[in-house]
């Protein structure tokens, strides 16, 4: 069968199952906004702890971290993604489940080239262009800062 | 009540940055990886601009959860190193305002996957 790639773009188009973002985007909005509040409540209980401000948003974010690898790990976090999409994705949970999930799946192919180096399969790539891109705005802000 | 307020706020910006990345899903052919990274360096940028600190500011955790918080931690570490250290504030700032999370991400990665058993391929 000749087709040209156009042609191929609407028939690959048509055979793609249709993305309900009536539906997608709100579970999204809802499960994301909810991770947020658990932030936030979790944010107040450190604070009533006696934590200054900077320690507690660390602590915050360790303890999403955390609750997502050991959900990763007992198989519930792919359950909740399923259902939540870009809503477990984006806050830090998505980065831990990154790191998790790989480092899992990859065990098996031995603990340096597999556990080691599959970690940072996702992860590594998200640390890579946010580093470069805070040294390119430090360069700057240097360089600013000397007139 | 002032609890219950952040809360709504943390809830609603969380919620905006994540309908923003389920956007992305279902209209572009990024994927999942690329969006990630697309947030964080997004974060960077507005941190560099001073847009982000304002939302973290209203919308608390709901700010600094999402990766886009990450890159604005990043941004803030290295203008904050800058200040203190001269150019080397560029190179040491970023990742000393991060290592919790990214330590934490290795320590309990490496701790589960020690531990919990690979999904069985069906």
């Amino acid at each position: 069968m000749n087709i040209t790639q156009a042609e191929y773009g609407e028939l690959a188009k048509k055979a793609s199952p249709n993305t309900k973002s009536y539906k997608t985007i709100p579970s999204a909005f809802v499960v994301g906004g909810g991770i947020c509040v658990i932030g936030q409540l979790l944010f107040a209980l450190y604070r009533d702890l006696g934590l200054n401000e900077d320690s507690a948003t660390t602590l915050v974010s360790i303890s999403l971290i955390a609750l997502s690898a050991i959900l990763t790990g007992l198989g519930i976090f792919d359950n909740i993604a399923k259902f939540a999409g870009a809503g477990t994705l984006v806050p830090i949970t998505g980065f831990a489940n990154a790191v998790v999930s790989p480092a899992l799946e990859f065990k098996s192919e031995g603990f340096v080239l597999g556990l080691g180096a599959k970690m940072f399969l996702i992860a590594g790539p998200v640390i890579v262009y946010g580093t470069l891109a805070s040294i390119f705005y430090g360069i700057i802000l240097w360089i600013i800062r000397l007139f | 009540m002032e609890l219950l307020f952040s809360c709504i706020r943390a809830f609603v910006v969380g919620g905006i940055l994540c309908s923003i990345g389920q956007i992305l899903i279902d209209h572009t052919k990024l994927t999942p990886a690329r969006i990630l990274v697309a947030f964080v360096v997004t974060g960077v940028l507005l941190g560099a601009l001073g847009i982000y600190t304002p939302i973290v500011e209203w919308g608390g955790m709901g700010a600094t959860v999402p990766l886009t918080g990450f890159g604005y931690a990043l941004a803030k570490g290295v203008k904050e190193a800058i200040l203190e250290k001269g150019l080397l504030g560029a190179l040491c700032g970023g990742i000393s305002a991060c290592a919790a999370g990214i330590a934490a991400a290795i320590f309990f990665g490496f701790l589960v996957a020690l531990i919990a058993k690979p999904k069985e391929k069906g």
